[in-house]
């Protein structure tokens, strides 16, 4: 087990490396034109593209140019050239908004999804599984910050039921943080929830014609034990899987959307604003970011698979 | 079976004839497909809708020569428009553009420029299609490429191959196609003699087609590896069969269930992916419609004009959903058992 983990960790730094290498080739190598004009962003005056262009080494070679920029992220040299603010602190700022964001939303999306997936499985075929079918292939055909949007004005500015956007800290007021974020995460939810909901019917009804479902009939068990114990558990492995990728995902700006027509001023929406500016250097972090996030949570599933399944380990 | 005949020759001919008599039709997965497919009214009718939705968008010259009497880039800041007999503003004095007027001018309504959202969602709506089709065509042919080659020589060229597509598939999807767009956004892309310019439409295309490939080439050579190990594949081999054939007559078709599958899944999420990146702003550029930059317009003055976010949003629901429920049929009809999945 700890030559599984080790390895596996020493894969997951290479992939980060390979990562880190891409990110670099996008920023600086593959687009057209001069990297120091594009990173003043808009409307640079000519000494500010000297001084970022000796500062970033940009006349060096390709592989000091690399190592320039990798330094700069790790040492959290990496700053705006617009706020003149450091990338780093912007990042840990929105950190807990977003985490707010994907936690409340993961759980969401999984709870509802378990509920309308077992429930399209047990009624396959039926009017009530036709129709869970179509809400959820509506939900995955959304662009979540259209719904959004809509949600916001309709339920929150119009109606006043939910307040319009905006967040308030966990530490100072629980319910309202949740009050503020219900619209958020339902929003954030709904696409899952169909992917979700529409996997674990499969997978029940897949799972359904084991033998050892079967078996567990012809004992006498309850039809309710059957499916809560025996069916439902073993349907949910890899979805469960995938709840930790996708959790990894929206934690490392798979929210931007959300986060912006919400204005929660997380993570994704301090990317979000970089882009309408120009601005790289957050661009570069953020992505460096959600590549990490989404690796290691990779490979945090993977050793909890080789943990309960003895067989993965060896291969 | 009657009687027994008299000799092997007349059995043959006794066979032979039966078999002219009760001649059973041989139908193939394609045609069994058809058949399941034909059945299947709810896929059916979204296909059509999906159909009818391209023709509009293709159409939309016509609405716009004929009908609306305007382009998708005309502003009609200070004109009037006269619905049901009463002279109106197409943008009120504090800036609130008119909503729907149900008739041939600003059928549905006005943008804070003025412009008529019809004739917008008809153009956006070309660039929208255009970009998830071709996008999907391009995602798929390397895919198919990429996936045949790492599957079916394996070794080296597996190895980097899937090295490449895991290093890809740790991007979030937006995260990926926002840094590609932000990075391409001012100076264009310059492919060894090809310049393309930053505010051209092949930039998101190029962007949303990379992103989404190794979603397709990951399962694509995992086919190709069980693929390659069935009987009949040995068989093309035993008969002196070069990798190229092996590759092209004998694999190829067996994954052409997965490939159709794939494809019509490929062009819902390019058409969402190509929305999401406009929102961003990194995707097609300003005054350009598509169904993304107009939801972002939009949303900036939900306050005032909903109508704005709710017309091009719920176009891109409907043509998404028809393919995504169209595709479901197609699957279920080819492959009932295939578990395919692409996420954002």
């Amino acid at each position: 087990m700890a030559r599984f983990v080790v390895r596996r960790l020493f894969q997951m730094v290479l992939v980060m490396f390979a990562v880190s290498i891409l990110t670099f080739l996008i920023f600086n190598v593959i687009p057209n034109g001069d990297p120091a004009e594009r990173m003043a962003g808009r409307q640079p005056t000519e000494v500010q593209i000297e001084a970022i262009r000796e500062e970033w080494g940009f006349d060096e070679n390709i592989v000091v140019q690399y190592v320039t920029t990798m330094r700069k992220v790790f040492t959290g040299d990496l700053q705006s050239y617009f706020t003149q603010l450091p990338v780093g602190e912007e990042i840990l700022r929105g950190l807990p908004r977003t985490l707010s964001l994907a936690i409340g939303a993961a759980l969401l999306w999984m709870l509802v999804a378990t509920c309308f997936g077992l429930y399209s499985a047990m009624k396959a075929g039926k009017f009530a599984d036709r129709f869970l079918t179509i809400i959820a292939l509506i939900g995955i055909s959304m662009p979540v910050f259209w719904i959004g949007a809509l949600m916001n004005y309709y339920l929150g500015f119009k109606a006043g039921i939910f307040p319009n956007g905006g967040y308030v800290e966990l530490t100072r007021d629980p319910i309202d943080w949740a009050y503020h974020l219900i619209l958020p995460w339902t929003a954030l939810a709904i696409l899952f929830i169909g992917f979700y909901s529409r996997l674990l019917r499969s997978n029940v009804l897949d799972t359904i014609n084991e033998d050892y479902v079967r078996t567990a009939r012809a004992k006498g068990l309850s039809e309710r034990r059957i499916m809560v114990r025996h069916v439902l558990r073993n349907s949910m492995i890899p979805i469960v899987t995938l709840w930790g990728l996708d959790f990894g995902a929206v934690l490392g700006g798979g929210a931007i959307l959300t986060e912006t027509v919400f204005d929660l001023q997380g993570v994704g929406q301090y990317t979000a604003d970089s882009i309408g500016l120009l601005d790289v250097p957050p661009v570069l972090a953020v992505t460096l970011l959600a590549a990490f996030f989404i690796v290691f949570l990779n490979a945090v599933v993977d050793i909890a698979y080789a943990y309960l399944d003895p067989r993965i380990r060896l291969q | 079976m009657g009687t027994e005949p008299a000799s092997t020759g007349q059995a043959f001919e006794a066979f032979e004839e039966e078999a002219k008599r009760e001649r059973v039709h041989g139908v193939g997965p394609w045609r069994l497909g058809l058949r399941r497919l034909r059945r299947n009214r709810v896929a059916l009718f979204f296909g059509f809708l999906f159909v009818l939705l391209v023709v509009l968008c293709l159409a939309a010259p016509l609405w716009a020569n004929q009908v609306a009497g305007t382009g998708p880039n005309e502003n009609h800041l200070t004109d009037t428009v006269v619905v049901d007999g009463e002279e109106k503003n197409v943008v009120a004095l504090d800036g609130v553009p008119i909503g729907p007027t149900w008739q041939g001018e600003f059928f549905l309504g006005a943008d804070r420029n003025g412009r008529d959202v019809m004739v917008r969602l008809l153009y956006g709506g070309r660039n929208s299609l255009l970009i998830g089709v071709t996008a999907a065509l391009i995602t798929t042919v390397l895919s198919i490429v990429l996936g045949l080659l790492a599957g079916f020589f394996r070794g080296w060229t597996d190895t980097a191959i899937r090295a490449l597509l895991d290093v890809l598939w740790s991007f979030p999807v937006v995260i990926l196609g926002v840094a590609l767009g932000v990075a391409l956004a001012t100076g264009g892309l310059r492919l060894g003699p090809i310049t393309i310019g930053g505010d051209s439409i092949l930039i998101p295309i190029l962007v949303i087609a990379l992103v989404f490939i190794p979603y397709m080439a990951r399962p694509v050579r995992g086919q190709v590896l069980s693929l390659r190990e069935k009987e009949f594949v040995e068989a093309a081999r035993a008969q002196g069969a070069g990798p190229l054939r092996i590759m092209f007559s004998e694999v190829l078709p067996n994954l052409a269930s997965t490939i159709l599958v794939f494809f019509t899944l490929l062009i819902a999420n390019a058409i969402l992916l190509e929305a999401a990146l406009s929102f961003l702003g990194a995707g097609v550029r300003p005054p350009n419609p598509s169904w993304g930059t107009m939801i972002d317009e939009g949303v900036e003055r939900i306050a005032t004009a909903p109508h704005l976010t709710v017309v091009p949003g719920a176009m891109l629901l409907v043509t998404v959903l028809s393919i995504n429920v169209f595709g479901d049929g197609v699957r279920d009809a080819l492959d009932p058992r295939a578990k395919v999945r692409l996420e954002h």
